[in-house]
């Protein structure tokens, strides 16, 4: 079978889908991934991006700058004087934004989490992590399969209707009335 | 190639103190005193029969709270004469200080503040002696055999 984009839409040329779907399989299509490494990690996800492994079948093309990027991959051992500039970084990128933390030293403090005291034990103590890909470092196809877990994080994902936020109105407004009534009492 | 004995000899001369010969070291060298140290590191520098014009590497090292010194160790290397030599000097824990070399060879800059960052050893003269690799706010000097890391780094905690 064809891939989706190579087949030939003659009946009439138009798809029928759910809004949410269309917009989570274009962000999952485009996780363009900040160019950006700390340590030997970055060598692997490097190689990832050349033409064997080949980043840019799903749609990861990398940018030099945070504001472009969707996704951060932490690649390598994350030290105090870097968790200043990794947490800049990830605030300077736009929403919604993602956190690959890539290897053993940033998912964990590695071989340092013992004796390391410069080094952070685990990225997560600075920036939230959305998919962790354990290895020392992981080879490419680790690194592919956390590309992959984040898409199916994202397929799942609800960007139509603010459910939460719905609800917290909801309970205010209750709470609200509750107040309005005991002052009229 | 220079001899190790004609080095050792080139030494004392130059040196107002003891000057022993430590057999533990590789490449073979001399512990000697720390006021000597400038002089004699200059003399090897510039003296044409030493000729020792490269600085290989600076390194600092604790021997614990109960020796309560810190060694500082010179490995020095004369391309021309492809001569190896090691200078060593002892100093107090409490206060670790001595001369700079980064006068007479610019590389011991970068290693006497790495020196300084990580060990506290302070270096009279130095041009610009702060961290090097830590970040400037921080706290203690890391490897100090009694070094406590502190709880939190900039709201990050550490251990």
């Amino acid at each position: 079978m064809k891939g989706f984009l190579d087949q030939r839409f003659e009946n009439g040329g138009f798809i029928i889908t759910k809004l949410e779907d269309l917009i989570n399989w274009a962000r999952l299509s485009s996780m363009f991934p900040m160019t950006f490494g700390i340590a030997c990690c970055a060598i692997e996800f490097m190689s990832t991006g050349t033409t064997v492994y080949d980043m840019d079948r799903f749609g990861m093309a990398p940018r030099a700058t945070p504001r472009q990027s969707d996704v951060m991959i932490v690649a390598g051992t994350v030290t105090f004087k870097m968790a200043e500039r990794i947490k800049r970084l990830y605030e300077q990128m736009a929403e919604p934004r993602y956190v690959i933390s890539m290897g053993s030293c940033s998912n964990c403090g590695g071989p340092y989490w013992q004796h390391g005291y410069h080094v952070v034990k685990g990225v997560q103590r600075v920036v939230p992590v959305d998919v962790y890909v354990p290895g020392c470092p992981p080879r490419p196809e680790a690194l592919i399969g956390g590309f992959l877990q984040l898409q199916e994080k994202i397929r799942n994902e609800s960007v139509v209707g603010p459910k939460a936020i719905e609800r917290l109105i909801a309970k205010e407004s209750a709470s609200d009335n509750k107040m309005e009534k005991s002052i009229a009492s | 190639m220079n001899k190790f004995e004609e080095i050792v000899a080139f030494v004392r001369q130059h040196c107002g103190q003891s000057v022993d010969i430590d057999e533990a070291m590789t490449p073979r060298g001399v512990r000697i005193q720390a006021s000597d140290l400038h002089k004699v590191c200059e003399k090897l520098h510039e003296d044409p029969a030493m000729y020792f014009d490269m600085l290989s590497c600076v390194t600092a090292v604790d021997n614990g709270v109960e020796a309560g010194t810190i060694d500082i160790v010179y490995n020095l290397y004369s391309i021309p004469f492809n001569s190896h030599f090691t200078l060593k000097v002892v100093v107090s824990r409490e206060q670790p200080e001595l001369d700079t070399v980064s006068d007479i060879w610019k590389t011991a800059n970068w290693h006497e503040r790495e020196a300084w960052d990580l060990l506290g050893v302070k270096f009279r003269g130095h041009p610009d002696l702060r961290r090097i690799l830590l970040p400037a706010d921080w706290e203690g000097h890391p490897l100090r055999k009694d070094y406590k890391h502190a709880e939190y780094y900039r709201d990050i905690k550490v251990d």
